[in-house]
């Protein structure tokens, strides 16, 4: 295999008409990797201060079908999640990521709940998690795996329920990548999640719960505005 | 699959007579082109993104060792493996062996251009792994055994009767007269059918959109979450992937990612974007305990300085494909092989062959919207030209097209006579064409006049009559 790379690396130089890059080249592409500067951000929510960046977010992502309650406080999350599941006749037993971001909801507020912690199963109907960030540009939500974010229960429930603070909603996707570089290491999986999931492939008619899930709710706590 | 793009000719006349196709290139040719313009009208910044979008790209193929390597360095890094496959043979074979490895019986896919042009499939199921295509567009054209006939929309040139005739014909286990007239329904049960085999896998394949080189990391996007439930419930992820598919950043992939969906399908942003690095963390709950990238040349490599290299700009959005007055008369498998549409027409014959595939840059009105409407700014139209010099340099196209282009060439070069000819030429057709100025028939152009009329020349050259012009001032 060793023979196959140096077969294809030798091939890119013969191509590009040229031998090894020199010390100098190599340090500057170096350089360039790691400074990963960025490029062109849009101004749609670039220029936006932060209110009107989370009014935007709300706005791409119900464009794409994702539903919201805001909430002023997270006091009001479990009452959030229970009315939003009775309102569309969905089952009050969920599973949810034991995320320490979930933590500080006081999710005894809504006794009715029957709350699992876990990693998600294929009869699971409805799962909670917290995210990363929310990328304002086009209402996409960013979630990282980890030892207490598992990346199924983001995909196997049928209802996928996010609770969102607003100081996690950044203009663009390179804000949420500085945020993520500031933790430390690369998470295994990074998902940018817009809107349920959906398919156009027959006829192009737009069908949503293609594989993941057929609705995406938002609480989002809005304690800036409280 | 075995190319049949050598055939084209015969291939497209059939596409023109079918009415399904028809029916199915109706809807493709309203839907996407309209949804694009909408999603760019609202960027302002859309072209300037292009620009850097193609700056980036054209970068990485200056220095494409050097970013093929690092990213090679950060895979090792986060427990991945980097698999260098020089073609397909090689590619197939690698990932065999990781299946055998892992005793692997069963693997689900995510779309994967690249695995369409290694025939995976086909070779998987011949050594006795089964490979289940988890795209909705890929299962429907596996279960019919066909191909995909767009880079983006494998069976849109299927309408639902037809998928529905094809889900009775598989899911033996449902009742057969169950009704299945709506998308809506068919989702659903290719769903459930499809929810099982991801549970039950042990390898998911995906292809990828972008690798990045400072993480190690490959991104694929989807709509359905398909290629995630792929990459995450069974024990190894294989990411199958082309070596141009390298971008140095998360910066530069997040630009590249802007002029992507847009282009494609006119999403702001696909539903899922999913970026993947190495193999599960050691206190990760879930996830792939095994991350391989099998990184294919397939002839990319000898793109590399010659006049297609800025063919490895492409993204695959598949925006050519869309506005494509051809494609969208005859469909994708007209092409005959993996890739079609403008942009098949100038890959094709660079990866298999111009004795094979030298029909495809025939296929073109030369139009131009596919150059104009490509992210990256590729100029196809510029390419599908030289590869019919090349075509006609090495006499491959036929004796009576270079006959005709002979005679053509001989008057073309010789003013007078070519004044004369075209004089001649429009006189008579328009004594013929008479007053009702066109022709139902007229021999030697049978492929115009059998399905419109030839309009009949009004009279005198414009040469002509510009001459009697100057004489009389």
């Amino acid at each position: 295999m060793s023979g196959t790379r140096d077969q294809i690396l030798g091939s890119i130089r013969a191509g590009l008409g040229r031998g090894r890059l020199d010390v100098q080249a190599i340090s500057a592409l170096e350089d360039r990797v790691r400074t990963h500067r960025r490029n062109l951000i849009p101004a749609r929510a670039a220029a936006l201060d932060h209110q009107g960046q989370i009014d935007l977010f709300v706005a791409m992502a119900e464009e794409v079908h994702a539903t919201f309650t805001r909430v002023t406080d997270v006091d009001a999350v479990p009452g959030a999640v229970a009315d939003y599941l009775a309102g569309q006749n969905l089952p009050a037993r969920l599973v949810m990521t034991p995320d320490p971001k979930l933590d500080d909801v006081p999710w005894d507020k809504a006794p009715l709940l029957d709350i699992h912690k876990g990693i998600a199963a294929d009869d699971d109907a409805v799962g909670v998690t917290a995210c990363h960030a929310a990328v304002a540009e086009t209402g996409t939500l960013m979630l990282v795996s980890g030892p207490d974010s598992p990346t199924r229960n983001n995909f196997l429930p049928d209802t996928h329920i996010v609770v969102l603070r607003a100081g996690q909603v950044v203009a663009s996707y390179e804000d949420g990548w500085d945020r993520l570089r500031a933790k430390g290491a690369m998470p295994r999986t990074v998902n940018f999640i817009s809107g349920p999931s959906r398919t156009g492939d027959i006829e192009q008619r737009m069908v949503l719960g293609a594989h993941g899930p057929r609705r995406l709710h938002i609480v989002l706590i809005d304690d800036a505005r409280a | 699959m075995q190319p049949t793009s050598h055939d084209f000719k015969a291939n497209a006349h059939r596409a023109l007579g079918d009415p399904n196709l028809q029916r199915a290139m109706d809807m493709m040719r309203t839907g996407f082109p309209v949804n694009r313009a909408a999603a760019i009208a609202r960027l302002p910044e859309f072209d300037a993104l292009r620009d850097e979008g193609i700056a980036i790209k054209n970068h990485v193929i200056a220095n494409l060792d050097f970013y093929l390597e690092t990213f090679e360095k950060n895979v090792v890094a986060q427990g991945g493996k980097v698999h260098w496959c020089r073609d397909a043979a090689q590619a197939r074979e690698t990932i065999l062996g990781i299946c055998r490895d892992a005793g692997a019986k069963t693997v689900t896919k995510g779309k994967s251009m690249v695995s369409e042009e290694i025939a995976l499939n086909d070779y998987l199921e011949a050594n006795g792994v089964t490979p289940v295509e988890t795209d909705l567009g890929e299962y429907i054209v596996q279960i019919r055994h066909e191909t995909p006939s767009h880079i983006i929309a494998p069976a849109v040139h299927l309408v639902k009767e037809q998928v529905a005739e094809s889900f009775r014909a598989t899911h033996t286990h449902l009742p057969p007269d169950r009704p299945l007239d709506e998308a809506r329904v068919m989702c659903d049960e290719a769903r459930t059918v499809l929810r099982a085999k991801f549970l039950s896998a042990d390898i998911g394949i995906t292809g990828a959109n972008f690798l990045i080189a400072e993480t190690g990391s490959s991104i694929i996007v989807t709509n359905e979450g398909n290629g995630d439930l792929t990459q995450t419930l069974p024990k190894a992820h294989i990411v199958l992937a082309s070596l141009e598919k390298v971008v140095p950043t998360l910066e530069d992939a997040s630009t590249l990612l802007r002029l992507l969906a847009r282009s494609a399908t006119g999403q702001e942003f696909s539903t899922y974007t999913t970026v993947s690095t190495g193999p599960r963390r050691a206190d990760d709950t879930d996830g792939p305990a095994a991350y391989h990238v099998v990184l294919l040349d397939n002839g990319r490599t000898a793109l590399l300085g010659g006049e297609f290299q800025d063919m490895l700009r492409c993204i695959r959005c598949a925006a050519c494909l869309n506005h494509c007055p051809v494609y969208g008369a005859v469909g994708g498998h007209a092409y005959g092989w993996v890739y079609s549409g403008p942009m098949g027409a100038v890959l094709t014959p660079s990866l298999i062959g111009i004795e094979e595939a030298g029909n495809l840059p025939n296929a073109s009105t030369f139009c131009g919207r596919c150059e104009s409407v490509c992210p990256m700014r590729i100029p196809l139209p510029r390419m599908m030209r030289s590869w019919r010099e090349r075509e006609f340099a090495r006499r491959l196209s036929p004796q009576a097209q270079r006959w005709g282009l002979a005679v053509w060439a001989y008057v073309a070069r010789r003013p007078r006579l070519y004044r004369w000819v075209s004089a001649m030429t429009s006189h008579i057709l328009s004594l013929v064409g008479g007053t009702r100025g066109r022709f139902r028939t007229l021999p030697l152009v049978a492929g115009w006049t059998d399905t419109r009329d030839m309009p009949a020349p009004e009279g005198r050259s414009f040469m002509s009559q510009w001459a009697a012009r100057e004489k009389r001032s």
